[in-house]
């Protein structure tokens, strides 16, 4: 297993080398120049190039990538063109709020996914089914924004429940903290326990066909133990691989959510960044997500080589 | 003659199955198995042949349960088990073992074999978790393989050795009943004898009564006491074995038993094979349902349906004809050679036993 993660974490040093390559010609490409956002009203071209001299903009290309790159692997990620903050601390206030949401998301999502799809599955055809279905449906269908507006509306305005918005870490007053993450995870969960349900339904349902199941019946065991040992185990490599890659793209931000609810997250890092050509702050961001999707990955393979022991041979 | 001690027996069992259902009218049904009267004596091996299609399948699943029958009653030590719910089936399941076709896809690849065969002691709640360790490696060496085995998961062992581990699965709570679906239909010819030899040992060893369903009538003919013989979801035939394959009483069943191929030089290929297909179960013949294949049809069998009658000899047949014809079976039960060669072939398997004692399991004679 530690030869296989040491193996697994090599492969992905040329992935992510190959990753800050296409991020840094990409932005490149972008039309709009950072130094003009900068510049404000300023159009004096002695500051613009002075601006350009002081951030190296008008050093060859691969120049400029060497030195970012460099930097990155020292953990520098360089200043953000905008608020002059270094990029990794910019990062670093950020991301702790964005993980947060992610988790809670996710677990309301594994919650609510997996159970109903595996009830559904069991009673295949069934008006359980029909219902799970017709809920998991309506979650994919209506759009995030619209929910959490609806909850803040109904939770926050006429109850007044929760917090409607703001933002409160988790290291300062736990609870306080999850009471305002709440509902933002749980208008992000539950669009994608609607995924979870169906991928869940649909791998328990050729499980419970298959052979052994009907072998682990004819011991004589309780359905209990035929459904969960025998069938959900055996369904588990394909919700996990749908799991990991659900909250690789948790961790890239949910843009609208955070903007409704106003949670100081990625999301509104990123859109902030991309509108003013703040290309540090864009390079590095993109980086720690692409950096996340690979652990990501990496987990779920360790995942499987758990739940699966014919994986465990393989080199 | 005393009524027989009978461990299983079933009336009329049917099951219906749903293949299509349209929006208006009916829904499309298939009978899987249609009224079937079985009789199964304790202690015996009894096989039920058929073509593919013909619903043994079907019935042996329904004999323990894995599907809920239509119509009629599965009675089991004069237990009626069809009307059994949650725990007193499951409690039931232990005496009534089930040993699937193919190896490969009814063991949990997730669990150990170790696992694997303890989980029945487990789930009756047999032995504690050292006795259970110890049923467990003597149930791997008595199916030929290693304690040590136990560790292992299923996909590091061969076909015949993953039946193997079936075999020893189905045998740890010590049922009284096994029925096992094809259980060497999957497996390489070469294997196949040695999983048959296997199972007839475990049953004297065990004193199980062993329901096998297969479609090779030399296996059957092999291993069984009595042979059931299925055509379109009912049973045409039941006989000894020996009866059955030297006279045959249903045309059905001729016509299977001309179809062995037999190795030895001058065999004509036989007269009258079967022709075509198994009709669609979906819209049965009238009368009998073999009528359209059957070579000595009349009248009488295209529109009245012949029930299984009792014969003399042990054998019933569901068949108007059956007191007047006279059926080819085989009628020659040697293993076709010359004197002089049997006798030679006599030595050698006695030198041959001298030489590896009786531990190994002999390689069946060719069978006819």
């Amino acid at each position: 297993m530690i030869g296989f993660l040491i193996r697994r974490l090599l492969i992905a040093i040329p992935t992510i080398l190959l990753i800050s390559v296409f991020v840094f010609a990409l932005q490149k490409l972008l039309p709009g120049d950072p130094v003009l956002a900068m510049a404000g009203e300023e159009r004096d071209p002695a500051v613009l190039e002075f601006l350009r001299e002081k951030y190296h903009l008008n050093d060859p290309l691969h120049r400029q990538y060497l030195s970012w790159i460099g930097g990155a692997v020292q953990g520098d990620l360089g200043v953000s063109l905008r608020t002059q903050q270094p990029v990794l601390t910019l990062i670093g206030e950020k991301l702790p709020v964005t993980i947060q949401l992610a988790v809670m998301a996710l677990i309301i999502a594994l919650v609510i996914g997996v159970p109903t799809g595996v009830i559904s599955a069991y009673r295949k055809g069934s008006l359980i089914d029909w219902g799970a279905n017709l809920v998991a449906l309506s979650g994919l269908s209506i759009p995030n924004f619209w929910l959490g507006i609806m909850l803040i509306l109904l939770v926050s305005v006429k109850w007044g429940l929760l917090p409607a918005s703001g933002y409160v870490p988790l290291s300062e007053d736990p609870l306080q903290s999850i009471r305002t993450m709440i509902m933002p995870a749980f208008v992000l969960g539950t669009g994608l326990a609607a995924t979870l349900m169906r991928h869940t339904r649909s791998a328990m349902l050729g499980v419970l066909r298959s052979d052994y199941v009907r072998t682990a019946r004819a011991k004589g065991l309780s359905e209990r133990v035929v459904v969960i040992k025998h069938a959900l185990r055996n369904a588990l490599v394909p919700i996990v691989t749908v799991t990991t890659l659900l909250f690789g793209e948790l961790l890239a931000g949910a843009v609208l959510t955070e903007q409704i609810f106003t949670i100081p997250g990625f999301g509104k890092l990123v859109v902030d960044a991309v509108f003013n050509r703040d290309y540090a702050v864009v390079q590095g961001i993109v980086l720690c997500t692409a950096v996340a999707f690979i652990a990501m990955n990496i987990l779920a393979d360790a995942i499987y080589r758990i739940l699966n022991p014919r994986m465990r041979d393989e080199q | 003659m005393t009524t027989p001690d009978l461990i299983l027996e079933t009336r009329s069992l049917r099951r219906r199955f749903v293949t299509r259902k349209p929006l208006l009218g009916p829904p499309v049904e298939v009978r899987a198995v249609d009224g079937v009267d079985l009789r199964i004596r304790r202690g015996e091996t009894f096989a039920i042949v058929g073509e593919s299609g013909c619903g043994k399948s079907t019935l042996a699943r329904m004999l323990v349960r894995l599907i809920e029958p239509s119509e009629g009653t599965v009675l089991f030590e004069n237990r009626n088990i069809t009307g059994l719910r949650g725990e007193e089936m499951r409690a039931m399941r232990r005496d009534l073992q089930f040993i699937f076709q193919d190896p490969f896809a009814s063991l949990n690849p997730r669990m150990t074999v170790g696992a694997l065969i303890e989980e029945p002691l487990r789930a009756h709640g047999l032995g504690g978790p050292d006795e259970r360790r110890a049923r467990v490696a003597e149930l791997l060496e008595r199916v030929g393989l290693l304690p040590q085995h136990a560790d292992r998961y299923p996909h590091e062992f061969s076909g015949g050795q993953r039946q193997r581990i079936g075999i020893a699965r189905a045998l740890a709570c010590a049922p009284k009943l096994v029925i096992a679906d094809e259980p060497v239909s999957a497996l390489d010819v070469s294997i196949q004898a040695q999983v048959v030899n296997l199972l007839q040992d475990l049953k004297d060893e065990f004193a199980l009564t062993l329901i096998i369903i297969a479609h090779d009538l030399a296996v059957i003919r092999h291993m069984a006491d009595r042979v059931g013989v299925m055509y379109l979801g009912q049973l045409v035939e039941v006989a000894d074995t020996d009866t059955l394959f030297t006279h045959p009483r249903h045309p059905y069943t001729e016509a299977l038993i001309s179809a062995i191929p037999v190795p030895r030089v001058g065999v004509k290929p036989p007269a009258h094979g079967l022709q075509g297909e198994p009709p669609n179960p979906i819209a049965p013949p009238a009368g009998c349902r073999f009528h359209p294949r059957c070579p000595y049809a009349t009248e009488l069998c295209r529109s009245t349906p012949p029930p299984l009658t009792r014969l003399a000899a042990g054998a019933s047949v569901a068949c108007h004809h059956a007191p007047d014809l006279s059926l080819q079976g085989l009628n020659d039960t040697g293993t076709g050679r010359s004197p002089a060669a049997e006798r030679r072939f006599a030595l050698y398997r006695a030198m041959r036993e001298q030489r590896e004692g009786q531990t190994l399991p002999v390689p069946p004679e060719p069978e006819i």
